[in-house]
């Protein structure tokens, strides 16, 4: 008689989803298929700033004051974390409709459209909700077989449909949608600070000891070609990353996603006007920024309920616990 | 016994609810989450219209307050800000406070109200916050009853 005990891994919701996700950390962690692009974006970011606290912030914080590198130690961090709680979080991704709600759907398209003579295209699926005395389109998505709600858009990188879709942004290997968009302009705000900061900082080192030891022998001391490339590499970012900042600085006071701006959806032909907005550039900004924190509706680290069939047929007696959904050991006995 | 199982068919019978009955979002007011009080006509046999409105009504206050903007919404998102958003792997944010009110608020209603009828009412969370559904509990018990009753003839109770 031996007594043996089999450790059963739990399944968790995550493992079954459907779409292109990748999933770290037992599901903690979602982030889209491709993920070189964001590797890249670490490594720009943490190269250039090693580099500047290695090289500079020595002479900066004795030439001119200890804060200078403090600061940018702060500003570094809040890059990292807005850039990691964008690229880690669920963007606001809806779930598929479930057999049921699927069939309910049908039912109900069927229903509106009546009889369909065999041959006629069926009329496409699209439901009218008024808001705020605009008429909005909802469009049916064939993939997840749901009525997008409004500024819902299905993400084709990503086989999702996700709320407040904005764009999918192969920078931060994800999608940008309701939940992460506010970490997502802060992280192009403060990068774009970050940028001009160390910019700034690179020329005032410079200055600096031209001004103790003079232009040409700067660039003797200096290591290798090295301040030169992060210039290069600040001057293109600073451009590209305040450009961005910019422009979403301009979507939130109106309100507007990236993909309604693309499309054209709110451009004012047709005398339509865009429902969502406040009319008020500081509710807009409100709204977007200090509104609540959406929760997150996929349910990745639920446990999954498993129809289990038994594992070993052969032990005559076995103890199983009666909810075999919370237990991972199963002890088993052989007679 | 054979009476009880003939009962058991004219419920089938009269239970109108073959399938589950979603009830959808109301988008009237923009995008924030509300879901529509109009009375489904599956229900009509089940349940009394007052008490569904009442309890859909409910539901939309809750998400109201969990997503009014107001000066609670922005002092928590200035303090999270101030702390690079660090602070929410310690801390629960309101809306995750009123989530669990409703949960607990749904299985109030079905203990006292929905499951006497022989409904069960599902969280919306559990279906993306698109629809509340309505199951028709008794489904199950009739499913039971059948195969019981097959059982019994294929015996020869």
């Amino acid at each position: 008689m031996s007594a043996v005990m089999i450790t059963r891994k739990v399944t968790r919701k995550w493992e079954k989803l459907p779409g292109k996700n990748t999933f770290c950390c037992d599901g903690r962690v979602m982030m889209a298929r491709q993920k070189g692009v964001f590797y890249l974006t670490l490594f720009l970011i943490i190269g250039t700033c090693s580099l500047f606290f290695a090289f500079e912030c020595p002479y900066l914080a004795v030439h001119l004051s200890p804060a200078i590198p403090v600061f940018a130690v702060l500003l570094f961090v809040f890059v990292m974390a807005m850039l990691l709680r964008t690229s880690f979080s669920d963007p606001g991704v809806l779930p598929r409709a479930l057999p049921e709600e699927a069939n309910f759907i049908e039912m109900e398209i069927e229903a509106a459209n009546g009889n369909v003579l065999a041959g006629q295209r069926p009329p496409p699926r699209i439901k009218n909700v008024q808001i705020n005395n605009q008429i909005v389109k909802l469009k049916y998505c064939y993939t997840c077989k749901i009525f997008r709600p409004p500024r819902a858009s299905h993400c084709s990188i990503c086989d999702n449909c996700v709320d407040r879709f904005d764009h999918h942004c192969p920078w931060v290997g994800n999608c940008v949608g309701k939940r992460n968009y506010r970490y997502f302009y802060l992280f192009t705000l403060s990068l774009s600070l970050l940028t001009i900061y160390i910019f700034a900082f690179d020329i005032v080192h410079v200055v600096l000891r031209s001004v103790d030891s003079g232009f040409v022998n700067t660039i003797k001391e200096t290591p290798g070609t090295y301040p030169f490339i992060r210039v290069l590499v600040c001057f293109f970012t600073l451009w590209s990353v305040v450009g961005l900042t910019g422009f979403h600085t301009y979507l939130i006071s109106l309100n507007q996603t990236t993909n309604e701006d693309i499309k054209g959806s709110w451009s004012g032909k047709n005398r339509v006007q865009n429902p969502y907005s406040h009319k008020n550039i500081i509710e807009n900004c409100c709204e977007v920024l200090c509104g609540p924190t959406y929760p997150s509706v996929l349910d990745r680290r639920g446990v999954m309920l498993e129809d289990s069939t038994s594992p070993n047929p052969s032990d005559a007696s076995t103890h199983k616990s009666s909810n075999p959904v919370s237990q991972t050991t199963v002890r088993q006995h052989f007679l | 016994p054979a009476d009880t199982f003939h009962n058991l068919q004219e419920l089938h019978h009269s239970a109108s609810l073959a399938t589950k009955v979603f009830i959808q979002r109301d988008y009237s007011d923009s995008t924030i989450c509300k879901f529509q009080t109009k009375f489904p006509a599956e229900l009509d046999s089940r349940i009394e219209r007052s008490l569904f409105e009442e309890t859909v009504k409910t539901l939309n206050c809750y998400y109201g307050e969990a997503e009014k903007i107001g000066g609670q919404s922005y002092l928590e998102g200035c303090l999270a800000c101030a702390t690079a958003y660090i602070i929410f792997l310690c801390m629960e944010t309101r809306y995750e406070k009123i989530l669990k009110k409703i949960s607990m608020y749904i299985q109030e209603q079905n203990e006292k109200i929905y499951a006497p009828r022989g409904l069960l009412l599902t969280d919306p969370i559990e279906r993306g916050m698109r629809v509340v559904s309505f199951a028709n509990t008794w489904d199950v018990f009739l499913s039971v009853g059948t195969t019981l009753k097959e059982l019994c003839t294929i015996y020869k109770l």
